[in-house]
């Protein structure tokens, strides 16, 4: 499947803001055997005083740019067209390390390359360790029966959060702490990720934060996916060795597929939000997103 | 020598003067022997000199717990704690064997991890460490170290070998503080310290200033000291050491990116820094990679540095090294990389991580202080929960079942015994445990110890490190040696040809800061003087006059019925503010002025009484900070910081005359009140002399208004202001003429122009709201 992928984040302000530096990560990424990134392109208005890209620790393409005199507005545009493999590398859930046995596996480990699992088991800025969600997780995971692999208790408490956690757009912001959108279990795609996370990394699961795009039209006969209007953000969990990485997505309840496109992988939103920045702003500001993701061809 | 030989060591603790047969350690003698010859008064007196100093040089440490920014007196053991050149040439090389090892290993940590690779290090350790920052992975430090000052805490054990306590490598304090307690101790002993072969300090601070210059790229670039500002308890010796080392103090704010090279905004521009000795710690730096909700830090900086267009001492991210777990590798780490051992241990450590570690740790808990495993410092030092001595302190529940639950959280460490130092105690020496802070400098001629340190004293006779986490006293460290040391200083030797040294730039904040210190001072005066009018006035004076004079102190924020205004009182505060966020540039005897002013309102403010009483108190007051211009303007460098300062006093001046001759001047002005205004600009005299005992309208607006022989007239110190901005603009390769200097021009040339009888009421009010508009002009010129 093919994508055309259009997206344009607009920012206004009331009073003219002096100028500033901000970091874009909204390119997407290429990931043998999942996704390619045929073109992509990010225009920036006004024309920025200094741009750059770099590649940071986890592999994200991130563009800095600064601003300096007064402005109103700023306008970020990316177009990208991007090959997404229509089947994901089958993960075997035989092949997922049990969960008793994940701390000696994750003991032996000696990796501190950016796809190494250790860098996502402790707390993260964003994702501080919380009594309650360890409870909600350790509850959630007496259920299951037997030893369970990783892999299968990844995938019941991505369910069960789907089902306690009710998708809300206005109940939070970007910057709710993830205590109070569990509090009144309500949240954004944003929120419904941090949950996990702290969930999963409660249980000795090493879980990260994935930021990307959903298809905007689902194929006929297949429900519209929440969170296609905006960019979206699901979960990434590590299952062992041979199982790698699984990328999950809370919000609809599916393991990430084809209908994803994956912008940046992180701890947590911190490491990966779309536009970080300084600036110098008197009065209030007014932002608006919109995407578009077509398939060029089926 | 009656001192030594009262002087009882506790039993089974080393200690400093006293070895374990009872004899003197070398390098006590002569102090003891003058400690000895002296009277307890004596003693008293000359102790009293190092307080006397450190009281005067403003010494203070400030916390982030406190709501203002009031300092608290710095506790100073005046008798020094000696040791030997031979035992202290020993402590160096194995500190010196430790700086290197660290380096080695942090290196290894942001390059090609080898040690984790291949089982030295546990991966766990790094990856789950918030010290281990991921941004830095794979930057080369431009200066080509990562380690340049570096810390150590070391203490003595009961076997009599050096222990290192602590690693101090992200941002490491004391270093000033050990140079205030040198010169309180030269205070208290000043013949003895020069007979007695003492190692001087200077050459240290010295090499290290010589190794920053090297540093640098850009010739013309400065080098800075980066603080996290006047709310930090060490933010006082950041501003010494600045001063000491003659560097820029810069805040986070004062910086800015541009097309990756790191600017300081002063006065005359952005001005570009590629040297920066960071006191502020690694994650606050910059919030857009860093911590992002820190408000210290400098936007794009880790991206400037990973340009490579700044020297960053230490490099970010060193701050790893300190984790406590660490301790426990190092040893054997030594050995992989150097082929040697350590040859001065660090605090016996076990990480609870692995099988075997942990079953020792369970087994001798009870022997053990157990904390968190990433914690930068010792585990009583944390706020997290630990344990000493088999007791769990922050948690509940068992002890076996909280270390096995949280094992790979943890380490064990040695309980650590210190040797004692004496302190004079109610006319004896007293043993009192002792760390020192020892530091190390990376000069062109490699790593340098500083020859003394920061000695930490504790309160009790306990000699367990803990006792040190509950307070004490600090001390001057003599390094004694048995010949003659050459005496050094930080003046360049006499052989270097004279060269004027040039005054750097102005920082904007500072500029800011100086402007608003001159403000307030000048508002507290005026506020001073028409409090002074009111009170004196009170038995005699018509109700219109008094009105009057409540109209102008309403309107500056104070309540005229208090005998000592709360409102006069915030004024002073917020000069006293803005004074403590400049500190290094700011005379000491000026800033002890402004505390004398301060105390002194206290001080007052509990006994004052309406009327006569509160008048003469103004008086008393108006003396002082008459005391405190004086010294200012007496004193101060004429550069691009006095101006500031005077800029700001002229404007409030010129604002507050022209407020009072508009209320004072006009047709329905009640009787009086031209006296008054004639008292409030202090020209009762000059007003004699010149015209007539009576005062008319005419002649108090000529004296105080339009006189430019008059420093109380408001065309004098418009005058003033355009003559400093003429200075300023000298300095300043700006093309174009300013919005302020057009003001103050135009302003200016208004004044001369007017005659006395143009300068009527309304005349007056449209210049008193032009001269306020000054100051958000003059911030848009200078101070962005």
């Amino acid at each position: 499947m093919i994508y055309d992928i259009k997206l344009n984040i607009h920012y206004a302000y009331s009073a003219a803001a002096a100028g500033g530096r901000q970091l874009l990560r909204i390119m997407p990424l290429d990931e043998t055997g999942r996704q390619k990134v045929i073109s992509a392109s990010v225009r920036i208005a006004p024309e920025p005083a200094e741009r750059r890209s770099w590649t940071d620790f986890f592999g994200n393409a991130t563009i800095e740019f600064a601003l300096r005199g007064a402005h109103d507005t700023v306008d970020l545009t990316l177009m990208a067209r991007v090959e997404r493999a229509d089947t994901d590398p089958e993960t075997d859930p035989g092949t997922s390390v049990a969960l008793g046995k994940l701390p000696s596996v994750l003991r032996a480990c000696r990796d501190l390359g950016p796809a190494s699992p250790l860098h996502f088991i402790a707390a993260s800025p964003r994702v501080p360790e919380l009594p309650q969600i360890a409870d909600y997780a350790r509850k959630v995971a007496a259920v299951l029966s037997g030893d369970p692999t990783t892999l299968h208790t990844v995938m019941a408490i991505g369910t069960a959060l789907h089902r306690d956690i009710s998708f809300d757009a206005r109940a939070t912001t970007v910057d709710t702490p993830l205590a109070e959108a569990f509090a009144h279990r309500r949240g954004v795609c944003q929120d419904m990720s941090h949950i996990m996370i702290g969930a999963l990394r409660s249980l000795g699961i090493p879980a990260g934060y994935v930021s990307g795009f959903l298809r905007t039209r689902p194929p006929p006969g297949r429900p519209r996916l929440e969170g296609a209007d905006a960019m979206h953000a699901w979960v990434r969990a590590w299952c062992g060795p041979q199982a790698g990485w699984l990328d999950y997505d809370p919000t609809n309840d599916c393991v990430a597929g084809p209908n994803h496109v994956v912008v940046a992988r992180g701890r947590d939103y911190a490491d990966v939000s779309p536009v970080k920045g300084i600036l110098r702003v008197a009065g209030g500001q007014t932002s608006r997103q919109a995407v578009d993701v077509i398939p060029l061809q089926s | 020598m009656h001192l030594f030989q009262t002087y009882r060591s506790l039993p089974g603790v080393p200690d400093e003067l006293c070895d374990e047969r009872g004899r003197m350690r070398p390098g006590w003698a002569d102090l003891i022997a003058h400690l000895s010859r002296l009277t307890p008064d004596e003693i008293s007196h000359d102790f009293a000199r190092g307080d006397q100093y450190l009281a005067d040089a403003g010494v203070f440490f400030r916390s982030y717990g406190d709501t203002t920014l009031s300092g608290r007196d710095w506790p100073f053991s005046p008798v020094p704690i000696i040791l030997p050149e031979a035992e202290w040439s020993s402590i160096s090389a194995g500190l010196i064997q430790r700086a290197d090892l660290l380096e080695q290993v942090v290196a290894d940590l942001y390059g090609p991890n080898r040690l984790v690779a291949e089982g030295h290090l546990p991966a766990a350790l790094i990856a789950q460490n918030p010290e281990w920052l991921r941004p830095m992975v794979g930057v080369k430090p431009r200066s080509s170290h990562f380690l340049h000052f570096v810390g150590f805490e070391i203490g003595r054990g009961p076997d009599g070998r050096w222990w290192v306590l602590s690693d101090r490598t992200d941002a490491p304090s004391g270093a000033g503080f050990a140079l205030e307690n040198r010169v309180a101790t030269s205070r208290v002993f000043p013949d003895l310290f020069r007979q007695t072969n003492v190692h001087r300090l200077a050459g240290f601070f010295r090499a290290f200033r010589e190794g920053l210059d090297r540093l640098r790229d850009d010739p013309a670039a400065r080098i800075g000291i980066l603080t996290p500002g006047p709310l930090t308890d060490t933010y006082y010796e950041q501003a010494y050491i600045a001063r000491y080392l003659g560097l820029s103090l810069l805040a986070g704010e004062d910086l800015t990116v541009e097309d990756g090279r790191l600017q300081v905004r002063t006065v005359q521009g952005l001005v570009p820094v590629d040297v920066l000795w960071r006191r502020m710690d690694s994650i606050w730096t910059d919030p857009l990679e860093l911590a992002e909700q820190s408000q210290i830090g400098t936007p794009g900086l880790v991206s400037a540095i990973r340009q490579g267009h700044v020297a960053m001492l230490n490099a970010l991210g060193v701050g790893v090294l300190e984790t406590q777990a660490l301790m426990a590798f190092l040893p054997r780490i030594s050995r992989h990389l150097t082929g040697k051992p350590l040859t001065l241990p660090n605090v016996a450590t076990w990480w609870c991580g692995q099988p075997a570690e942990l079953a020792h740790v369970r087994a001798n808990a009870a022997r053990m202080m157990i904390g968190p495993a990433l914690s930068t410092r010792l585990p009583f030092e944390t706020k997290a929960a630990h344990a000493i001595g088999g007791t769990l302190r922050g948690a509940t529940g068992d002890l076996d079942t909280w270390i096995t639950t949280h094992a790979a959280h943890l380490v064990g460490q040695e309980m650590v015994t210190l040797s004692t130092t004496p302190v004079f105690q109610d006319g004896a020496l007293v043993p009192r445990p002792m760390t020192i802070r020892v530091f190390l400098a990376r000069t062109p001629q490699g790593w340098q110890v500083m020859p003394g340190g920061f000695g930490r004293i504790g309160t009790g006779a306990d000699a367990t490190a803990i006792a040190m986490g509950q307070g004490g006293t600090v001390a001057d460290v003599w390094v004694v040696s048995d010949s003659a040391v050459e005496p050094v200083s930080m003046l360049t030797s006499p052989d270097t040809p004279f060269q004027r040294a040039q005054m750097g730039p102005l920082p904007a904040r500072a500029a800011d800061n100086l402007f608003w210190l001159g403000r307030y001072v000048e508002r507290t005066e005026g506020i001073l003087r028409l409090t002074r009018a009111y009170h004196s006035r009170l038995d005699e004076a018509t109700e219109p006059l008094l009105a009057l004079l409540r109209a102008r102190l309403t309107a500056l924020g104070v309540d005229p019925a208090q005998p000592l205004p709360d409102g006069l009182r915030q004024t002073l505060a917020s000069a006293v503010n803005s004074a403590s966020q400049i500190r290094d540039r700011f005379s000491v005897d000026g800033w002890a002025a402004l505390k004398d002013i301060e105390k002194s309102m206290d001080r007052i403010s509990r006994t004052a009484q309406q009327g006569t009483d509160a008048a003469l108190v103004m008086s008393v007051l108006l003396r002082k900070i008459a005391g405190f211009s004086g010294l200012v303007h007496e004193n101060m460098y004429r550069a691009a910081g006095w101006q500031f300062l005077t800029i700001g006093r002229s404007l409030e001046r010129a604002s507050m005359m022209a407020d009072l001759l508009a209320a004072t001047t006009g047709p329905d002005a009640p009787e009086g009140a031209l006296d008054l205004a004639i008292e409030f600009g202090d020209s009762i005299m000059i007003h004699r002399q010149r015209y007539a005992v009576t005062t008319t309208r005419s002649s108090v607006i000529d004296m105080l208004a339009l006189d430019p022989q008059n420093p109380r007239a408001i065309s004098f110190h418009l005058t003033s202001i355009r003559k400093r901005v003429d200075d300023l603009v000298a300095g300043r390769n700006a093309t174009q003429i300013s919005d302020f200097e057009r003001r103050i021009l135009d302003l200016d040339t208004q004044v001369t122009l007017h005659r006395v009888e143009t300068l009527d009421t309304d005349a007056l009010r449209a210049l008193h709201a032009q001269i306020l508009a000054l100051s958000p002009a003059l911030h848009d010129a200078y101070l962005l």
